[in-house]
């Protein structure tokens, strides 16, 4: 699928100089929305979304422009959000039955920033289950379809606002990631994803699932809109006391034809044996990509790789079992209908929450148990800090960026995952730099078998510019080739 | 539950108490958002997506708060810690918004305080130590006797700033437990910290309590005992649970460890019914929220700001205004009544004058309608003129007394009250005469006994002429001249 049409800056560049009004970006963006089907019977990638605002919010940018104000970055860019992020006009269910009809009496800063970056929020996003799974199939509204193949997932969770920039909707959405959750549907989709530095993006208003993990992600469809996207959002927030007082560079300023004298990390256990061999492949010729563009390729080790997976599945579920207990039927939300208090409880979250959301909740209760804190949830901690410290090490060798395939396979069809800890093994080279804190990104680097593979980019704490400086070279050198 | 047991059977055993303190601060806002902490306001007013624990809404540590809690913990000579976490108390309860609380676990703000509850017989002094001092969160408001078939909500309270002060168990007795109370309070008011009120909920006091035979040094099982409202009640509710364990241990039962609640009506205390199945809150560090990091050097400010603490107090007044045990004790008691003695003491002269009329005249005042002393119509600069007054004789005692009354009521100062009141003492040496001239001709008997010898009825007469003068006249003159008659 080739997607026409002018670039996030491009249409901001338009909409600024009123050469093209705001107004007809967000009716093309409904128009396309239609064509492809984005409802439920169709990809069922938009949960909900409010014509009307975007189309006022696409007046006033309009306006803004006509009196010769500068609009913003992403003046009359329409955007489309995942639906754990609070926003006032739409509901914020999150994927679950448990906050159906929910509207936010609040807007998430992330948003706040879209909009005073000029963009128009045009839709919510449906999601794995208050961002519980990597195919977007554990939604209370049904499963998002991958618009390359709608017999395939998307990848999850961030699925739906993936598959509504893979379908040509929107140039920039954002998603969130826990543990993969924007990087892996980017690779499944055939887009760019990114995933800032823990604490570079405010949390204000992104519904939380593991707090030391979450973090909102952008979807591009090229470096350059993920670019604009992550620098409209990124930056300290004093509503959230983890976000980091660092400096933002341009990154869409990165943009760079050479990597001379870039030193590109290859870590071996990234590429087991059992690796898909075309995947591989793909792999091997983004290195020889990074070397022509006069790049170092440097094979590596991060020893504690195999543990990832483990680790994110107690600390994950842990803070996940806290974070959603406020969902207990009396302030919000659904509640159901009971004798007792103790009742309400059970019936309300047995029926509001979906079985993964489920699972993970019983799983984080338990590790956070008396008896079992110290052999869990401490242990995993400990191992956290092994992984964020084999990333320290590699990256104090001198080594720039580290390259590795974003997913160990490609788009699966919808439903041939059921076994949960098969599915959980999607996020195996993702959730390392959720562990870690650091930022990383994810690119096309080709296709196979028609289904695009995805390349990821992972660079020290709050180095997105050198993450953004390979990933422009790179999406440059490979050219078509990325999406053949 | 009506165990009774006979005194020389309890004299066999001791109670061992520890106690946990909750001090609500006195902070503007919430501990986690930027709600007012006004305590009464109509329900559920002062929430926000925080407080209300809305999706996506995040806690951000009020700075003032944390200034306050380290006042509290240094003044109860705890030792701050340079970092301290807030850890999530999981549980589930309709007025426990987020299904967790705010607290600190495992790395409180600050360890190992004490507090002097008083002396031994051998003159040591005897304290209770202070395990640990942590901040919280309070939880919301349940009411479940107002809506017929429904339980209200009141989030107002929700994530109000607390301190809880933890004591080892080196409590011995309802009286230490009282004293220790007391005294606590005291060291609170002393820094300001807190309203410190029992009935609107700023001052909250649970008990843990086991009991053991004298010179036994194991602890017994312990009970947690939760609902007092009062430091008397707190009193009353250990010697109940100290006979009923006694009366369990006696009949050769088991003390069972469970939250008992004091019925102050009955004089009781009754099994608490419980918030949740087990008491597994499942700890962990709250990922939203940044160790807290305090440096050795703001840790010093705080100290060095902190006001002169009563065991201080006690000692100086001693030492510098020559004042006995009992004085030392009603003036210090309170901070703002140990400033105003001060005020007064320094402005005239004559630190014991000063603190009669303090504990005397002040004192009755402030005890009655509930004036605060911070509210006094009487500054201190009057008061102590109001004795210089006296001292240089310009009016009586007995006028100051009424002057004082007047400057309660309209905060004039006193010797616009004496001019205009007329309660100048005269002085002049005519007026005096002819009183004096008076009385000794109303009462000659008893001048001629005086003439012979009976000084006591100097008095009778020094009297006379004070209320023929309706208090005007200046004793000591008044002295002088009936010396004067006698011995001409």
């Amino acid at each position: 699928m080739t997607v026409p049409g002018p670039s996030a800056a491009e249409l901001a560049r338009q909409h600024a100089a009123g050469t093209a009004p705001a107004t007809r970006s967000v009716e093309q963006a409904f128009a396309r929305a239609a064509e492809v089907n984005t409802g439920p019977s169709g990809l069922n990638a938009i949960l909900w979304d409010d014509r009307e605002a975007a189309l006022g919010a696409a007046a006033k940018v309009a306006d803004l422009a006509r009196q010769g104000n500068q609009p913003g970055p992403l003046a009359g860019v329409p955007v489309v959000v995942k639906d754990n992020i609070a926003t006032l006009t739409m509901p914020t269910t999150c994927g679950s039955r448990i906050l159906e009809g929910y509207v936010s009496p609040f807007e998430a800063t992330v948003v706040t920033r879209l909009r005073t970056a000029g963009a128009i929020i045009i839709g919510k996003t449906n999601m794995d289950e208050f961002a519980m799974g990597s195919s977007t199939e554990n939604s209370a509204y049904g499963p998002t379809r991958n618009p390359l193949d709608p017999t395939r997932v998307p990848g999850g969770s961030s699925g739906g606002s993936a598959a509504c920039v893979a379908a040509g909707i929107v140039r920039v959405a954002l998603g969130s990631e826990t543990g993969g959750s924007v990087r892996q549907p980017a690779a499944f989709c055939g887009i760019v994803g990114v995933k800032p530095t823990y604490g570079r993006v405010s949390r204000y208003g992104l519904v939380a699932f593991a707090s030391s993990l979450d973090q909102v992600g952008v979807f591009g469809r090229s470096v350059e809109d993920a670019a604009i996207g992550l620098g409209a959002i990124a930056g300290r927030d004093r509503y959230d006391s983890t976000s980091a007082d660092a400096a933002v560079d341009d990154y869409a300023a990165t943009v760079s034809e050479t990597l001379k004298g870039v030193v590109i990390g290859r870590p071996r256990e990234y590429f087991p044996d059992s690796l898909d061999a075309r995947i591989r492949e793909r792999c091997d010729a983004a290195f020889d990509a990074f070397r022509q563009l006069g790049a170092t390729v440097r094979d590596v080790s991060l020893p504690h790789t195999d543990l990832a997976i483990p680790t994110y599945y107690i600390i994950a579920p842990a803070e996940a079992s806290s974070n959603l207990a406020r969902f207990d039927g009396v302030r919000y939300g659904v509640r159901a209908k009971a004798a007792t208090l103790r009742e309400m409880y059970a019936d309300t979250r047995s029926h509001g929450f979906g079985p993964e959301v489920t699972r993970r909740i019983l799983l984080g209760t338990y590790v956070l148990s008396a008896g079992y804190y110290d052999a869990y949830y401490k242990k995993a901690q400990e191992v956290r800090a092994l992984i964020a410290d084999d990333f320290q090490k590699v990256f104090d060798t001198g080594v720039d960026v580290l390259v590795t395939p974003t997913a160990p396979t490609t788009a699966f069809p919808i439903g041939a995952k059921s076994d949960p800890y098969e599915m959980y093994l999607s996020d195996i080279f993702t959730a390392t730099a959720n562990l870690a804190g650091i930022p990383a990104l994810s690119l096309p680097i080709g296709r196979v078998d028609g289904l695009p593979v995805g390349g990821q980019i992972m660079a020290p704490h709050f180095a997105e510019a050198a993450l953004f400086r390979a990933a422009f070279a790179l999406e440059l050198a490979l050219g078509e080739a990325a999406h053949r | 539950m009506s165990a009774t047991v006979d005194a020389p059977v309890l004299a066999k055993y001791e109670m061992v108490v520890g106690l946990e303190v909750h001090v609500q601060l006195r902070t503007r806002t919430k501990l986690f958002c930027n709600c007012s902490t006004q305590f009464g306001d109509p329900p559920n007013r002062n929430t926000c997506p925080v407080c209300l624990a809305l999706p996506g809404s995040l806690p951000v540590l009020n700075e003032a708060a944390v200034e306050l809690a380290t006042r509290a913990a240094l003044a109860l000579d705890a030792t701050v810690q340079e970092e301290s976490v807030f850890a999530r108390k999981n549980y589930f309860y309709p007025d426990l918004p987020k299904g967790y609380q705010i607290s600190q676990f495992d790395k409180p703000l600050a360890l190992d305080g004490k507090l002097v509850i008083g002396e031994h017989r051998d003159g040591s002094l005897m304290h209770v130590r202070i395990t640990r001092v942590h901040m919280e969160e309070d939880a919301g408001k349940s009411i479940h006797d107002r809506y017929p078939g429904a339980s209200a909500i009141d989030l107002n309270r929700a994530g109000t700033p607390l301190i809880e002060i933890v004591s080892e168990p080196d409590i011995r007795s309802a009286a230490e437990a009282g004293s220790y109370l007391r005294l606590l309070k005291q060291v609170m008011e002393y820094v300001n910290v807190s309203d410190l009120n029992m009935e609107e909920g700023s001052l909250r006091v649970d008990a843990n309590i086991s009991i053991r035979e004298r010179g036994a040094s194991k602890l017994g099982t312990k009970t947690e005992v939760k609902n007092m409202n009062s430091f008397s009640g707190v009193e009353r509710a250990l010697d109940a649970e100290f006979a009923r364990q006694v009366a369990i241990v006696e009949s050769h039962g088991r003390v069972e460890q469970e939250t008992l609640l004091w019925d102050a009506d009955n004089g009781t205390v009754r099994p608490a019914r419980s918030k949740e199945g087990s008491h597994d809150y499942r700890y962990f560090p709250d990922p939203d929220l940044p160790p807290l990091r305090l440096t050795k050097e703001w840790i010093a400010r705080i100290r060095d700001r902190l006001p002169e603490l009563p065991d201080a107090r006690r000692r100086r007044f001693a030492t510098e205004h020559k004042l006995g045990p009992y004085d030392i004790d009603v003036l210090t008691a309170n901070p703002h009544i140990a400033e105003y003695f001060e005020a007064v003491a320094h402005a005239h002269g004559d630190s014991k004058t000063a603190a009669n009329w303090v504990m005397g005249e002040v004192l009755a005042v402030l005890k009655n309608p509930g004036v605060p002393i911070d509210r006094f119509s009487v500054r201190p600069a009057d008061l102590a003129m109001l004795l210089d007054m006296v001292r240089n004789g310009a009016v009586s005692n007995s006028a100051a007394k009424r002057i004082f009354a007047l400057m309660v009521e309209t905060g004039d100062r006193p010797e616009q009250i004496a001019e205009r009141e007329g309660l100048a003492q005269v002085g002049d040496e005519a007026q005096l005469a002819a009183w004096v001239d008076d009385v000794i001709a109303e009462k000659p008997a008893e001048w001629q006994r005086y003439l012979a010898g009976e000084k006591k009825l100097l008095g009778v007469f020094v009297g006379a002429v004070m209320k023929r003068s309706g208090g005007r006249a200046d004793p000591r003159k008044v002295n002088q001249l009936l010396s004067v008659r006698a011995s001409g």
